[in-house]
Formats: C-alpha cells, sequence, structure tokens
C-alpha cells in the first residue's frame, strides 16, 4: 500500500450529517409530501388509496388548466420581451458614477422595495376609471378603458404592473454588468473608430450576456410563478383571462381541497420550471465554438 | 506620417484646475516621425494620461498636439492617423481574430477583398494566420495582445502607434519575444512608436530614445547610454540603473567637492562651473563607477554590508553619514564591517545644484 493512499474514515458522515439535515427539511421533505399526495386518493384522515398516475392523467386533461398554461407562457413571454430589452435600455442611460447614479440607483430600487399585495392594491387603485389617477386619466383622453370589465385592458394592466415593479431589477443586473466593463474597451472603440451601436453591438452586449442569463432566469421563474398581484388586481378576471397557473392551483388545492391533483399539478408545474431552466442554462452557458 | 510636437501641454482632470490639481505641467516634446520611444517614469507620473492627449482620447487642459503642421488638438481619435494598444488586451470577444483585425477597416467603410488583404497581409507578419478563424477570446494573452497591436498595424493610414504598458500581463520569457516583434515591425513599416512603462529595462531595450517624467513633468529626453552616462537630473540618476545614482550632499572648497569633510577632487571643468552655483549642492555618482582601494587618493569609507547578486556584488558603504552602493565584481574581496578607501574618478563624478545637473 502507497503510503498517501485514502484511508476509510467513518467521520466523513457525521461531518456531512448537518448538511443533509438541512437540505432534507427544507426541500426533500416537503417534496415528498407532495409526491405522497399525488399519488393517493386521501378519502379521510385515515383512509388512503393508492391511484397510481390517475390524478397525473386527470390534471394533464383539465382543459381549464390547459388555458391558464397558455395564459401563463404567454404572460411571461411579453414579461420578457418588454423587460430585457427596457432594462438594458434603462442602464444604459444611467450615470455611470457621480451623486447622480447613487440617486438613480435608489429611485429604481423603490418599486422592488414594495410588498407584492401592496403593489397590486396600488396599482388596482391607481387604474380604477372613477378615483385612480391613471384610469381616471385614461378616461379623460375619452379612451374606454376598463381592466374589470374588458380582458384585453386587464391584461395590459397586468403587464404595466409587472413591468413596473420588476423591470427595475433587470436594470440593474445591466447597470452592474457595464460597470464592470473595463474603461480601455471603450477607448480602445474610439481608436478604432466604431460607432455607438457598433459599440453597444461588440463590446456591451457580449459583456452582458452572463448579467442577461440571470436576469432571464430570475424574470422567468419569478413571472411564471406570479400569483399575488393578478390576484390582488383583477382575481384572476374578467372571466379567466388573468387567472394565471398558480392561481388555478391554489383554487384547486384551497378552494376545492382537490389535494390529489393540486400535488400532481405542483410537481408538473416545478418539473417545468426546472427543464426549462436548465435547458436554457445549458444552451447560454456553453462554451462558443472554436470556428 | 509626420512628427509629433507637443507645444507647452498642461493637463489637469479637474473641471476648474487649482496650481496642485495638474497631473502634466507644460510639457514640450518632439517625437520625430520614425522613432522608437519609450515614456519613462514610476506610476501616476502622467504618462498615460499624456499618451491619451496624443491619441486624442483627452483633450489638454492646455497646450496644441501638432502632427507634422496639423493643429489636430481638438480632432477625435478617429480623425487622427493614430493606434493604441493598452495595458491588457482589449478585443472583441464575440468576433474571430480575422474580424477582430477587420474592424477598425469596416468602421472606415473599406468592405470586401480590400479588407480580406489587408487582414490577410498583417496576419502573416504577425504569425496569426493559423488562428484566424478562432474566436479573440480563446488566445493566450500574448496572441491577444498581438491582434490588438494588429489591429493598429492593419490600418495603412496610421502614422505612429502608442503603447501603454503593453507587456504588463504576458509572461516573462514571451516579453522578450513580443518586445523582439515589435523592433521588428518598427523596422519594416518605420511607424514612429512611442513606449509607456515603468520599467527601465523595458525602455531602455526599446527604444532609440528614452523620455524620462516625474511628477508630469519631462526630466530628460535622451539616449539610453546618455541617461546612464549623464543624467540630468538626480531623479533621472536614482531611476535609471540598478542600483540607482549615488547622490551625496557636498560643498565645494576650489578643486574639490567636500562630502563629510572628506575631499573628493573635481574636473577642472566642473570645478568651474560649481564655482558659481548658490543652491545646494549634491555629488552624483554611479555604483559601477566607484574605485575600491584604488592605488593613490581616495576617499575613507566603511562598508556596512555586501549583498551576492551572483555575477557581481552591491556593498553598501558610509562617507561619514552618507550611504553609498558599490558595484562590484564578484572577485574583489571585501566583507561587510571594514574601513577602506573608495576613489571617485573625476571624469565620473557629476555635480547637482537642486536637483538638476550643472555637469557639461
Amino acid at each position: 500500500m502507497s503510503p498517501i493512499s485514502k484511508r476509510k474514515s467513518n467521520r466523513a458522515w457525521l461531518l456531512v450529517t448537518p448538511m443533509v439535515m438541512v437540505v432534507a427539511f427544507s426541500a426533500i421533505v416537503p417534496l415528498m409530501t407532495v409526491v405522497n399526495y399525488s399519488v393517493q386518493d386521501i378519502l379521510g384522515p385515515d383512509v388512503r388509496v393508492f391511484v397510481g398516475f390517475e390524478w397525473f392523467r386527470k390534471v394533464l386533461r383539465d382543459s381549464e388548466l390547459h388555458g391558464a398554461f397558455l395564459r401563463q407562457l404567454l404572460f411571461s413571454s411579453v414579461i420578457l420581451a418588454v423587460q430585457l430589452p427596457l432594462g438594458i435600455g434603462v442602464s444604459l442611460l444611467m450615470p455611470r458614477r457621480g451623486w447622480r447614479s447613487s440617486v438613480t440607483l435608489v429611485v429604481l430600487a423603490l418599486p422592488l422595495l414594495v410588498p407584492w399585495n401592496v403593489v397590486g392594491t396600488m396599482w388596482q387603485i391607481f387604474c380604477r376609471t372613477d378615483i385612480g389617477m391613471g384610469g381616471a386619466a385614461l378616461h379623460g383622453l375619452g379612451l374606454s378603458y376598463n381592466y374589470t370589465a374588458n380582458p384585453l385592458d386587464a391584461w395590459l394592466t397586468v403587464v404595466v404592473m409587472d413591468v413596473w415593479h420588476w423591470t427595475p431589477l433587470v436594470a440593474l443586473l445591466c447597470f452592474s454588468g457595464l460597470r464592470a466593463i473595463p474603461d480601455a474597451y471603450y477607448l480602445a472603440a474610439r481608436i478604432d473608430g466604431a460607432s455607438p451601436w457598433a459599440v453597444f453591438r461588440y463590446i456591451q452586449l457580449p459583456k452582458l450576456k452572463n448579467v442577461l442569463v440571470i436576469a432571464v432566469l430570475l424574470r422567468f421563474m419569478d413571472s411564471f410563478m406570479i400569483y399575488t398581484e393578478p390576484f390582488v388586481l383583477t382575481g384572476g378576471g374578467p372571466g379567466n383571462s388573468t387567472t394565471f397557473l398558480s392561481q388555478s392551483l391554489t383554487r384547486l388545492a384551497v378552494g376545492q381541497f382537490d389535494l390529489g391533483p393540486a400535488a400532481a399539478f405542483s410537481l408538473i408545474y416545478f418539473l417545468f420550471i426546472l427543464f426549462f431552466c436548465y435547458v436554457f442554462r445549458v444552451i447560454m452557458m456553453r462554451p462558443d465554438e472554436g470556428q | 506620417m509626420a512628427e509629433i510636437k507637443l507645444r507647452s501641454i498642461s493637463h489637469s482632470y479637474a473641471a476648474t484646475p487649482e496650481s496642485g490639481d495638474y497631473v502634466l505641467r507644460d510639457i514640450e516634446l518632439r517625437w520625430r516621425d520614425g522613432g522608437a520611444y519609450a515614456l519613462l517614469g514610476p506610476s501616476g507620473c502622467g504618462k498615460t494620461t499624456l499618451l491619451n492627449i496624443m491619441s486624442g482620447l483627452l483633450r489638454p487642459t492646455s497646450g496644441r498636439v501638432l502632427y507634422g503642421d496639423r493643429d489636430v488638438t481638438e480632432l477625435p481619435p478617429r480623425q487622427r492617423n493614430i493606434a493604441q494598444v493598452f495595458q491588457f488586451p482589449v478585443n472583441y470577444d464575440t468576433f474571430t481574430v480575422f474580424e477582430n483585425l477587420a474592424f477598425p477597416l469596416r468602421n472606415r467603410g473599406l468592405r470586401g477583398r480590400e479588407v480580406a488583404a489587408r487582414v490577410q497581409h498583417i496576419a502573416e507578419l504577425l504569425e496569426l494566420r493559423d488562428v484566424l478563424r478562432h474566436k479573440a477570446s480563446e488566445l493566450s494573452a500574448d496572441q491577444k495582445q498581438i491582434v490588438s497591436l494588429g489591429r493598429g498595424l492593419v490600418r495603412d493610414d496610421v502614422a505612429a502607434i502608442l503603447f501603454d504598458e503593453p507587456l504588463t500581463v504576458i509572461d516573462p520569457h514571451r516579453k522578450w519575444v513580443l518586445r523582439r516583434r515589435l523592433r521588428e515591425i518598427h523596422r519594416q513599416f518605420r511607424h514612429t512608436l512611442v513606449y509607456v512603462t515603468h520599467d527601465q529595462t523595458e525602455a531602455l531595450t526599446f527604444a532609440d530614445e528614452v523620455v524620462v517624467m516625474h511628477e508630469g513633468r519631462v526630466l530628460q529626453q535622451a539616449t539610453p547610454e546618455e541617461l546612464f552616462a549623464n543624467p540630468a537630473h538626480t531623479y533621472v540618476g536614482y531611476f535609471i540603473g540598478s542600483p540607482g545614482m549615488n547622490v551625496l550632499p557636498c560643498s565645494i572648497d576650489g578643486q574639490s567637492a567636500v562630502i563629510a569633510g572628506q575631499r573628493v577632487p573635481l574636473s577642472e571643468d566642473l570645478a568651474r562651473r560649481a564655482a558659481g552655483c548658490t543652491g545646494t549642492l549634491e555629488l552624483g555618482i554611479r555604483p559601477e563607477h566607484i574605485v575600491m582601494s584604488p592605488p593613490s587618493g581616495g576617499v575613507p569609507a566603511a562598508i556596512d554590508f555586501v549583498e551576492d547578486h551572483g555575477r557581481f556584488r552591491i556593498a553598501t558603504a558610509r562617507i561619514g553619514e552618507h550611504a553609498l552602493k558599490i558595484k562590484l565584481g564578484a572577485d574583489v574581496p571585501v566583507t561587510g564591517g571594514e574601513a577602506c578607501r573608495v576613489g571617485l574618478p573625476p571624469e565620473r563624478v557629476r555635480l547637482y545644484e537642486g536637483g538638476r545637473s550643472i555637469s557639461p
């Protein structure tokens, strides 16, 4: 035996135990509870029947959930399509240094500090056509706007609210990315005679890639799980037009107390987000091909 | 192409500068067309600022920049025939090496075959042909720096290339290769090269002429030999050479300088010049020029200790209370703690009044 070969030691188990416990209680146990519900029909405190994938099949065939899923996809796509370019644009306009920079940062960060349900309440009042400043102003301009009755208006309101709430996050991420670009890049571009567009396209945007990947992941996950703000603002209406996945899930689990289908639905929901984020990350983070 | 002249350039980064804010003070310089220059000085002495003023990245607070007879002080970099290579390699990461080299040409409206021809030519010269299709971000640090240099060379209108400490991030053994490559390119193209560095070896091996700066002023512009033999300022003497020049306070008595009560004979010429001086005087002598135990004359000194540097040794001695470095051959028998006599040859001795040389 060589002198530096590994020695078996059971102390390793002792050392990883705290971590295993933390992960178990924070992730594995709750998740397994959901898995447990999703494959059983619980008829009473002591009466349960194993049903296999019955709930999964049921949930996947539910046309109401199909609708919510499509609305959710559309919502997240719109959010990403609006907030990313807008956030990049805002970050480019922000002052880089000095007191103006500090003031801009604080003002931009304000929406991020407002609690979700307060955001919903603020916008609900703001958009009311009788007493809300935004809604009344639109009315005053002669536009027919009513987010409680018109699905398109409701959609616009939810999107604008989310843009107000979360674009600053994208802008702040991009701002930090821009600040990390050494001055020499801009100097070299001036020597090379690059236009402002070329500076953006070939220096700033490539250097922002990493923060943009984070921005997309955060904004996709958050928007895909959005619950509180539309719940407070529109309650999912008019009709089901702004009912997104989280709200459907809540109705299923809390409203109808269908714990089995709700658990199955939760798992699918969770796996979808996980899958999307994984695929997106793999695509974005693969090393650039040599040729 | 033309020579570059700087006329009484002063610069301050403050919006309303006061006299203490200036990083450059009244710089007057001439870079001859086709010369290889080094701009040498410690960090923070204003070298990079001066370089950026020449390339147009900065506008001087006062003074003019002339290319030949053309006043370019107000012109942006893209309207000057100048290229600049920065401290660390700056390339466009998403571009291939080819696209990087083509970028300055395309920005100037060139297209197609003309671009390809020039890029191929430069790639051949810089031995980048094999990596033309690679992303610039995949190259090693020294190759990246060569690509940055290539972006300057590829333009046929470039008259001068400015280097801002370009070898800082390069491995020591590659530095030699790169510096030699720069010399070759200089021989072939005869661009005016200005090379900023705080490393005297780099400056002295690269340049035909070295400009030594300190605290925003130019102290001396001269060939490496001249800088070594006749530093115009005690700071130049101290900065050039390893170890730097010994500078000892002295007074004058007839044909001799007096250091701590010991008489050091001066050349006739120097003694005559010194006689007219009223300011504080200092005597400068290179550690290389001091003679141990001369056959006659010499000044009594005490050796404190001797450091062995392999090929040579450096003795630290004292004349009175003044410290003195002496560079010795490996075979000279000297040890720390002994008393000896040291000779300061009159033809090697320099005198400084208020830091400035009064030697002929």
